[in-house]
């Protein structure tokens, strides 16, 4: 009786130690992945050009990123921080609608489509995500140049909505199979058109599919770097990504994208806190 | 009229937008790559673009070296991912729900700036940039990117199948070699070319990390392109086709399914 006793209590406390070992772990991983982080966050409380020097608390980084104008180095904030931040969201959001607007279109005759036909477009649509995106970019670089199209936004656009619809498709497509296939049937013999059955009945069904594609789409327009690079052409365009590349090449990087990354980073962890607030209390409820 | 509407009731045509929107951007760019591979400038056939890239050993090495690097940073990745999602997904460490989330998380955060961020905290210590700081950097930047797929099968998986596993006796370990380990496989195809792929193709990690004191195979393609002017395309659309084949194999030896697990990852 005593020894078993004994036993469960080794065990419990082997069980205990394991897990702390396993959550230090975890927190081990997450420091490595956040120093750098922390790093920029706490260096846009100081005005230093370079990120490590520290010359006292200040806000000044956050007032120059909104006023644009630097007081007390009487200069103004590089224009083209707001162009190239201006520019990602722009492509982002254009890239993110046609590819969901394509995407879910395909996803749907990719479903309606026989077997055979089916494994080709889905092995196509594959392409796209699997090439890196050096290949992505040189190979529409080439088709470009190619056909005489002078590079810019709309090569980019393009370009991104290249490698963000089949990830679109991918998100819609489980919600398909989820559907009952009838009721789009049913509305048509009804009397709806073709275009309400697919507003009324079909978008309804597919929606969170179509969401989660586009949120998806805007997240890998905006961390984009060498499709962009292959694509934007001479002309002066420049995303957040290749203003970076271009400016850690000249050396010093332009202080305020220190407090914009901070904002960006605090508003998706305040976000995702939410979200996963929520989610728990959905999980309680049920 | 009714052609029309025939034509729309199949739904099957309803793809055929993006059918002709993959082909004109999807296909045509890859066999371009191979028509200037094999071309001169003024478009005659030739295979010089592959002799030079052959015949000059800097080329080669680098080659080499890059998929050597990338080869060790999927390794690196595995080892630091793979215990990572299992913890995360196994029930046994009672991990709360927020830590998964805490790893996709950096993500959001430019992966440029991370990597100056990185470059920064090096020179904060003053440790030299070099092969040591690639590595470092590039797992950094990819370990996500391995640890979702991971985490994602780990999850899905059927317990029942670990219990039977203990009930018909298998020690701890065989449980795991045996049972866990198989079942994750998927997710670790996915997850290495997941790292693999980006790893072996970029080229501004490296200019970065190393202050261009390490030169990967990415690179030499960006400065045909960037650099090289009109004369040099030919050749960096050789370079970009022996990476083609190099990722064509890469994704070979990845299964069928592996772009649901993907998708699954990320969102």
């Amino acid at each position: 009786m005593e020894s078993s006793q004994i036993e469960a209590k080794k065990r419990q406390r082997n069980l205990l130690t394991r897990r702390i070992f396993a959550q230090a772990y975890l927190w081990l991983l997450i420091v490595f992945l956040y120093a750098p982080i922390l790093l920029i966050i706490i260096f846009s409380f100081t005005r230093s050009k370079v990120l490590g020097n520290w010359t006292g608390f200040t806000f000044d980084l956050y007032q120059n990123l909104f006023t644009g104008y630097d007081y007390v180095a009487q200069v103004h904030v590089d224009p083209n921080l707001y162009y190239s931040l201006f520019y990602t969201l722009l492509i982002a959001i254009v890239a993110a609608t046609f590819s969901t607007l394509l995407g879910t279109l395909a996803a749907i005759g990719i479903y309606n489509m026989r077997q055979q036909q089916r494994r080709a477009i889905q092995f196509l649509n594959s392409i796209p995500m699997i090439n890196p995106d050096i290949l992505t970019g040189i190979s529409l670089f080439l088709l470009f140049v190619f056909l005489n199209i002078s590079r810019g936004l709309t090569t980019v656009i393009i370009a991104h909505v290249v490698f963000c619809t089949p990830y679109v498709v991918l998100s819609v497509m489980p919600r398909l199979t989820k559907m009952n296939p009838n009721i789009y049937e049913a509305a048509l013999d009804l009397g709806a058109t073709p275009f309400q059955a697919l507003r009324k009945v079909m978008m309804p069904e597919l929606w969170p599919g179509m969401l989660s594609g586009f949120i998806l789409s805007v997240t890998l327009s905006i961390d984009d770097f060498g499709v962009t690079f292959f694509t934007k052409g001479s002309g002066g365009l420049d995303t957040l990504s290749t203003f970076i590349y271009a400016d850690a090449r000249k050396g010093g990087l332009t202080p305020e994208l220190r407090p914009l990354f901070s904002l960006i980073f605090v508003t998706m962890l305040i976000l995702l806190l939410i979200i996963n607030i929520r989610a728990n209390k959905q999980a309680k409820k049920n | 009229m009714n052609k029309l509407t025939a034509i729309f009731d199949s739904r099957r045509t309803w793809a055929w937008p993006y059918l002709l929107f993959l082909i004109l951007f999807v296909v045509l760019p890859l066999f371009l790559i191979i028509f200037y591979a094999f071309t001169t400038p003024d478009r005659h056939f030739t295979i010089n673009n592959f002799l030079q890239f052959f015949h000059t050993t800097e080329a080669v090495n680098t080659f080499i070296y890059s998929i050597a690097i990338a080869f060790i940073t999927t390794l690196i990745c595995l080892l630091l991912g793979y215990p990572a999602a299992y913890i995360m997904a196994t029930a046994e460490f009672n991990t709360p729900q927020v830590m998964a989330m805490l790893f996709i998380l950096p993500m959001w955060i430019n992966f440029l700036l991370r990597t100056l961020a990185t470059v920064e905290l090096f020179n904060m210590f003053s440790i030299p940039l070099g092969e040591g700081a690639l590595l470092y950097g590039m797992c950094y930047d990819f370990l996500p990117f391995m640890i979702y797929p991971i985490y994602n099968t780990i999850q899905k998986m059927d317990y029942s199948l670990i219990e039977a596993a203990r009930d018909l006796g298998a020690n701890k370990r065989e449980v795991f070699t045996k049972v866990i380990l198989p079942l994750s496989a998927p997710g670790i195809y996915s997850g290495i070319i997941m790292v693999f792929m980006p790893t072996v193709s970029t080229f501004a990690i490296a200019e970065l990390l190393t202050r261009n004191k390490i030169t990967l195979f990415g690179s030499l393609i960006q400065r045909a392109f960037g650099e090289g002017g009109l004369t040099m395309w030919n050749y960096g659309a050789a370079l970009s086709l022996i990476m083609l084949i190099i990722i064509s194999l890469t994704s070979f030896f990845g299964n069928q399914d592996d772009n649901e697990t993907k998708t699954n990852g990320l969102l």
